[in-house]
């Protein structure tokens, strides 16, 4: 490597800096918090980028014992997984079907579906509470099961619109002349050639799904019913008093899950992210 | 087509319902729409139908747990009476106007950056990406305890570079900061999805175009500016239109962050909505609130349905 190219190279880091700082800091600062001692953490003369009087757990044990939090995880779960699964079923085969079949309507279909997609949940929470009332799931989990396949059918469906559109007609085509039936091609020479494009959009409506807010926070209010994020952000917090350090302590371990997801399967995540512009 | 349902046929006079069935399940005419109408179902009731809900909420002086009647444009006049509701639609511009100009530059920057030939790509992708994974409620709670009026490791951190005097704004406490801070929050966990996308756009651009620029004479930044702009153009496009529709309907950050204060000034329509709908219980006028976001959406599906998907279909 000549001296040019690794100046410049040297140099294209140190400009990147800044911004892996601006990322990164913000958890940085978080997870340091969640293991201060109440002590150190409101004095106001200590420094707050290291923890000087030794780590405690306290935060974790109090947010673990003495708060319903392993609940509202389970609860985050229970609805994360079961929505995306519904999601992902209904998802691939309306994607199959509309980039593959010829049949009434299917391009006015496509672009309904496309522009749902676009449709922010904070334009429909308000008369979609009163839906979930009418289905007798006010403040039931149950009610988040149901609505968030709305706003992750859209994006399942999208993105695998495009994975079954570069799965080549011949393939499915020649197994259909061997006997097979169209549903058959579709879950022996198709869906095994678009795991891919399955894996990303069951992570992004994983991710999705965990990370939702406005719903969880307006259909659900009681202490059993409501997901990790909606308890630690209100439940946490009684009047005025913020318990900090249990509270980045919430913030960290309710995070886990998608951290876990995402340092595994990063380059899904790349992909999945530029799908939905690019596609 | 179906080969294998021929031998079925004639084999019986009538063919048995299961036989019937698969090959009606072989016609594209049926099994498009068999197909499409689970996903069909879901967003007719649990989409469309709440739209004209809202539609006719907004129309109505619906109150929680009260029959409503119809007032026609009532509510609308009465928002635009209101200084809450008018400092929200300012805010409203502010916010999305910073937030989207600010990501487009540092997004463009942070992916020529990105596609650099560098040693840790992997890791350093990662980084930048995280923002966008974690719930947003959560991390912004990291944000406010950033902000915090008295502990504000921002504070500290400009106090000790010697920006600030003490004692330092109080950022979610003063107007104009808590706008800059939301918009900051903002600005952290939409540029990822900026800086990823842009990147995908750059890969595709082919080397022997800049190195024509570079055999001609172009500089860097007449490269830039003439063979990586107009060639980044029609994913910038997409890339601003999802991120306008979505910034303008942010609600997570203001919620937990400022909870629209102090004094209305970081409001936007999802959260009034929420606080005028749920919390005082006027759903008709909360309705109408949300319905501004409606004007914003239609120009984004407009403009993505002329200019980016026209050969999509």
């Amino acid at each position: 490597m000549n001296r040019r190219v690794l100046t410049n190279r040297i140099l294209s880091h140190l400009a990147l800096l800044p911004f892996i700082i601006f990322a990164v800091f913000p958890f940085y600062h978080m997870a340091l918090t969640s293991l201060k001692q109440n002590r150190e953490l409101y004095d106001r003369n200590a420094v707050p980028l290291l923890i000087v009087q030794g780590p405690t757990l306290e935060h974790y044990t109090k947010l673990l014992w003495e708060t319903e939090f392993l609940n509202w995880t389970k609860n985050s779960l229970m609805v994360t997984v079961l929505a995306t699964v519904i999601s992902l079923v209904i998802g691939t085969v309306a994607a199959y079907a509309l980039a593959r079949l010829k049949f009434f309507a299917v391009g006015s279909l496509g672009t309904g579906i496309f522009v749902t997609y676009l449709v922010p949940t904070s334009l429909l929470f308000l008369p979609l509470a009163q839906v979930v009332n009418w289905l007798g799931l006010g403040d039931s989990k149950w009610a988040l099961v149901v609505t968030y396949p709305t706003f992750l059918v859209p994006f399942c469906t999208w993105l695998l619109m495009g994975y079954f559109r570069t799965v080549p007609k011949e393939v499915e085509e020649c197994a259909m002349v061997d006997g097979a039936t169209r549903i058959q091609a579709l879950w022996r020479i198709v869906l095994p050639i678009a795991v891919p494009g399955l894996v990303c959009a069951a992570l992004f409506a994983f991710t999705l799904s965990w990370n939702e807010f406005i719903y969880a926070l307006t259909f659900t209010s009681s202490s059993e019913q409501i997901t990790a994020s909606v308890g630690v952000t209100t439940e946490l917090i009684r009047g005025d008093i913020y318990y900090w350090g249990s509270l980045m302590a919430g913030a960290v371990l309710a995070s886990v899950p998608i951290v876990i997801l995402y340092v595994f399967f990063l380059d899904y995540y790349v992909s999945g992210l530029t799908a939905g512009a690019i596609k | 087509m179906a080969i294998g349902s021929v031998g079925v046929v004639t084999a019986s006079a009538r063919p048995s319902l299961r036989a019937r069935l698969s090959e009606l399940l072989d016609r594209e005419s049926w099994l498009g729409p068999i197909f499409v109408s689970p996903a069909l179902v879901l967003l007719l009731l649990l989409v469309a139908y709440p739209f004209f809900m809202a539609l006719y909420f907004s129309v109505s002086n619906a109150f929680i747990g009260r029959p409503s009647n119809f007032i026609g444009i009532r509510n609308f006049v009465r928002l635009w009476e209101s200084d809450a509701f008018r400092q929200t639609f300012q805010n409203a511009f502010v916010f999305c106007g910073a937030a989207v100009g600010a990501k487009v530059v540092l997004g463009i920057s942070l992916a020529l950056l990105l596609n650099q030939q560098l040693w840790f790509k992997r890791m350093i992708r990662g980084a930048v990406l995280l923002p966008w994974v974690i719930p947003t409620a959560l991390s912004t709670l990291g944000w406010s305890w950033m902000f915090n009026s008295l502990y504000s490791v921002v504070n500290w951190t400009l106090l000790a570079i010697g920006i600030i005097d003490p004692p330092g704004p109080n950022w979610l406490g003063q107007k104009y900061y808590a706008m800059a801070a939301v918009i900051i929050v903002n600005i952290w966990r939409g540029l990822p999805f900026f800086a990823i996308t842009l990147l995908a756009g750059l890969v595709a651009i082919p080397k022997e175009l800049y190195e024509a620029a570079e055999a001609d004479g172009a500089g860097p930044i007449a490269r830039f500016w003439y063979v990586t702009l107009p060639l980044l153009k029609g994913v910038l496009g997409i890339v601003v239109l999802f991120s306008t529709i979505f910034t303008f309907s942010e609600f997570n950050i203001i919620y937990v962050l400022t909870h629209g204060g102090p004094m209305n000034s970081t409001h936007l329509f999802a959260t009034l909505a929420r606080q005028v709908g749920l919390e005082t219980g006027r759903i008709g006028e909360g309705a109408a609130i949300s319905l501004y976001l409606f004007p914003a959406l239609m120009i984004v599906v407009w403009a993505q349905l002329r200019f980016v998907r026209k050969q999509a279909y």
